[in-house]
């Protein structure tokens, strides 16, 4: 009797053991990315956010009807020409797939700019820049500056636009679209055609 | 044979306690090391904010958890691939605890997670702007384990429900190889800064029903060589 035991008692530790380090705490859901091969090298990947119906918050000075009901912006005038919104961003197949922000900084000091950060939580999170002005009217484009885990490597460049709904008349379809198309390449692509050219010639 | 099976299981059940214990007891886990960024003569920019999600603009997650998303009416992060994250959003206070800026913080439950190392990690990252002088993007991995062995557990065990005391913990442990964040600077006066941070937690009161209820953050954010200083900065120094 004793010697089951101790034998049990070495199962459940032992057990409990390698399931804490086996067994996975968190699982992160994963949706396919939708990646498309640019014909000049480098990745192309659109995400999305429908308007209205992907907003969480718009941070902005003054409004009459506050998104979310109940929020409240700091009335300090240091805050007269920032505006902070929260989305929630979606991929080409509409399944939602992380969260962004979108800030706005209009003031005397500094330039003023338009700034993306995508948290995407299977695959990381990137932070874009891009000037307040639209190059074309239409398109803004702006620069990756830093990435996270997947997007750590990368360079490139991130195109965001406007698309209004002109098709769908149903009162619940969104007003249109924000359309972010990031182009993204290795930033470590030369050193390793490099070390693949001298591996090849050795 | 039931009384062998009956000692079995009760066995299995004593040794899984035990197990936990030394998980939870692990004094190699418990380390809360110095800030590297605390012994530095570099230049330190210091935000801080209140942890307390009702202090915040706006604070959302999947609605599940304790900490209930503010406003009550906020959008929450219930689909499959953001249910394990939480986005705040508030002011940041500079050293002599004026707004100084907007902080957006997001956070996501790590799958590198190691209960057994003593990691209850998460990676979250920072986009602040800070007003009339620009933008920066922190990413981090934040370690939890302190905390919840801190302030949590002991608030579940208390009888009421709660927790008051002293706790300062540096939270940030990676990516960088002395447990410091990275920061990339984007626009204004931090345009193409590289550099480190640290961010660390004080909390004087916890309850289980609705989360932190006296919790500050401190990001510390090492700018040296890389941005003038303002007068006021100077200043304070």
């Amino acid at each position: 009797m004793l010697k089951t035991l101790i034998f049990g008692f070495l199962l459940g530790l032992v057990g409990t053991v390698a399931a804490a380090y086996y067994l996975p705490v968190v699982d992160q859901y994963r949706e396919s990315s939708v990646i498309s091969v640019a014909p000049n090298g480098g990745n192309t990947e659109s995400f999305r956010i429908n308007i209205p119906t992907d907003r969480i918050m718009v941070g902005a000075p003054r409004q009459a009807e506050p998104v979310p009901p109940g929020l409240h912006w700091p009335a300090d005038e240091l805050f007269d020409g920032v505006r902070v919104e929260l989305f929630k961003v979606r991929n080409t197949r509409d399944a939602v797939i992380g969260v962004a922000s979108r800030l706005v900084a209009d003031s005397d000091g500094i330039e003023d700019s338009v700034e993306w950060v995508l948290h995407l939580p299977a695959r990381g999170t990137f932070y874009v820049a891009m000037p307040a002005q639209a190059a074309d009217g239409v398109n803004r484009v702006g620069t990756l500056r830093a990435g996270t885990r997947e997007f750590r490597p990368m360079q490139g460049k991130v195109t965001e636009r406007w698309v209004p709904n002109t098709f769908d008349d149903d009162a619940d379809a969104p007003d249109g679209y924000i359309e972010l198309v990031t182009s993204f390449v290795g930033a470590f692509a030369d050193d390793v055609t490099e070390s693949a050219l001298q591996e090849g010639t050795s | 044979m039931i009384k062998y099976v009956a000692g079995l299981l009760l066995g299995i059940l004593l040794g899984a306690c035990a197990a936990v214990t030394l998980l939870y007891f692990n004094p190699l886990a418990a380390r809360n090391p110095l800030s590297p960024l605390s012994v530095s003569n570099n230049e330190i920019l210091s935000l801080g904010y209140s942890a307390v999600p009702t202090d915040s603009i706006v604070y959302t997650n999947n609605g599940e958890s304790r900490v209930e998303p503010h406003p009550e009416k906020v959008r929450e992060l219930w689909e499959a691939p953001i249910r394990h994250s939480a986005v705040l959003v508030t002011v940041v206070n500079n050293s002599r605890n004026m707004p100084a800026g907007i902080g957006i913080k997001f956070s996501s439950d790590s799958e590198r997670t190691r209960l057994l190392n003593g990691e209850a990690l998460v990676d979250s990252a920072w986009h602040i702007h800070l007003v009339e002088r620009g933008s920066l993007f922190v990413e981090q991995t934040e370690n939890y384990w302190n905390f919840l062995r801190k302030i949590v557990v002991p608030a579940y065990w208390s009888s009421a429900n709660h927790w008051k005391g002293v706790w300062t913990g540096n939270m940030t442990v990676g990516p960088g190889a002395l447990g410091t964040a990275a920061v990339s600077g984007g626009t204004g006066e931090f345009a193409g800064l590289e550099s480190e941070a640290v961010e660390a937690l004080r909390a004087s009161a916890y309850s289980v029903s609705q989360g932190p209820v006296a919790m500050e953050g401190r990001l510390a954010i090492d700018v040296t060589g890389n941005i003038e200083l303002t007068a006021s900065d100077a200043a304070e120094r």
